[in-house]
């Protein structure tokens, strides 16, 4: 059984088509690169396959199941306990610290408070932000929220990690700090990464690239790279 | 690479044996080509012969290979000048994957000048993924990171500039078609 899939997905906004048929196959612990110029659907992508959008034709299965078809509620379920999502903008709550940020997804999966904040400042550590524990977003760095944004989606130590442009906003040395973690992180629990990026030196990081182009999956390009041999997989 | 100039160098923390020279060449400059035993002795005669360097001491049965060498303060002042003066920024574009793709441009047709191309992009970034692993693997030295440091980077200019030009072949060939 495949562990997370697209089949066929296509989606529009509008009359505007972002994805138009994209098959695509994620293994349970690969960290996988989605690259493509600006605009060829890597964060339409993203969305549809951690269940934030729903294609408007193809389907998206996760250990088997379509997920595509699933209430908000059940997809908004499963973002919270098997997926973790880190948006390209950030979606940081402005009212509240970082580190009732990160703690947040804890919170409403029904960890205490103490053990929660206790994890979030331990997370926020690992991303070099321990200072801005106590700031709120409007008062932190671009780089700052992201690596807060981060340690928002790794928490819960979720199943599959979803990050769409997570060095965005950050130097070389700041955003290889993060992918490192993100690295150690996905094969320490065998956690699955959707890492999506627009830079060769990102997607270096990742076992496997596919590259977009018009919302398709350009197979003229670097298309599905097979897995580095004898990688530290 | 100047050789000279980083032999000059390694010889500033003390006097060494050209096998140590070598050793300590290789194990600074980890991704630089290994010098050779040979281009270690010939440059340091050269070294000696320009007053930049001089014995210091050898073991009783000493051929060239026993000598240590010492900086000489001649030696001294010609790495500080060295390093005092700041490398020119590229003068010339001097690359065979710049030359390569210009001659497949003419000489090839738009499909075989974008083979060349995907080609080149797929092991640039075959490259790009074992430097990053070396690189991130736990227990990296920082020798290590820093050499590879440059060659991702450099990797990366490569490979941002093979994207372009992919881009721009293609509309190069929908003006040449139209
Ligand atoms: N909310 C939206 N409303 C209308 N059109 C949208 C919306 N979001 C994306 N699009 C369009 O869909 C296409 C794909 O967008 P998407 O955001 O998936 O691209 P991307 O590859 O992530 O680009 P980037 O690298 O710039 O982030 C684009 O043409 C874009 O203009
Ligand atoms: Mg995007």
């Amino acid at each position: 059984m495949t562990f997370l899939q697209a089949r066929g997905v296509v989606r529009a906004y509008g009359h505007t088509p972002a994805l138009r048929g994209v098959t695509l196959d994620v293994a349970e612990g690969e960290i996988l690169a989605v690259t493509g110029p600006s605009g060829c659907g890597k964060s339409t992508l993203l969305h549809c396959l951690a269940g934030i959008l729903r294609p408007d034709a193809g389907q998206v299965t996760w250990r088997g199941e379509r997920i595509d078809t699933w209430s908000e509620a059940a997809r908004s379920r499963l973002r919270r306990t098997e997926f973790g999502v880190l948006f390209q903008f950030g979606q940081l709550v402005a009212e509240l610290t970082a580190a009732e940020n990160v703690a947040l997804p804890l919170l409403l999966a029904g960890t205490g408070r103490r053990a929660a904040r206790t994890a979030a400042l331990a997370w926020l550590d690992r991303l070099g932000v321990a200072d801005v524990a106590d700031a709120r977003p409007g008062e932190m760095s671009g780089g700052q929220q992201q690596r807060c944004a981060m340690s928002r989606a790794l928490v819960t130590e979720p199943r599959v990690i979803f990050a769409d442009e997570p060095t965005g906003a950050l130097d070389t040395l700041a955003g290889e700090q993060v992918l490192t973690q993100l690295v150690r992180l996905a094969r320490e629990q065998r956690t699955t990464v959707v890492l999506v990026t627009h830079e060769p030196r990102i997607a270096a990081y990742a076992d496997r690239e596919v590259s977009l182009r018009d919302g398709m999956v350009d197979h003229t390009g670097l298309g599905l790279d097979p897995a580095l041999p004898g990688g530290s997989r | 690479m100047s050789t000279s100039h980083v032999l000059l160098g390694l010889l500033a923390a003390g006097p060494r044996h050209g096998y140590e020279l070598k050793r300590a060449h290789d194990e600074r400059l980890p991704r630089a080509r290994p010098l050779a035993f040979g281009q270690v002795y010939a440059t340091l005669a050269r070294l000696h012969r320009d007053g930049l360097v001089a014995p210091a001491g050898q073991e009783r049965d000493g051929g060239p290979d026993r000598t240590a060498y010492a900086l000489t303060d001649d030696g001294r002042a010609a790495l500080d000048h060295w390093l005092g003066t700041v490398e020119p920024p590229m003068p010339y574009v001097t690359s065979t994957l710049f030359a390569k793709v210009v001659v497949a441009l003419l000489v090839a047709d738009a499909g075989q000048a974008r083979d060349c191309l995907i080609a080149q992009r797929r092991a640039h970034t075959q490259r790009l993924r074992e430097l990053t692993a070396l690189k991130t693997a736990p227990g990296a030295r920082l020798d290590e990171v820093i050499a590879a440091d440059f060659a991702i980077a450099h990797l990366d200019a490569d490979l941002r500039w093979l994207h372009t030009t992919l881009d721009r072949v293609a509309d190069w060939h929908r003006e040449v078609r139209s």
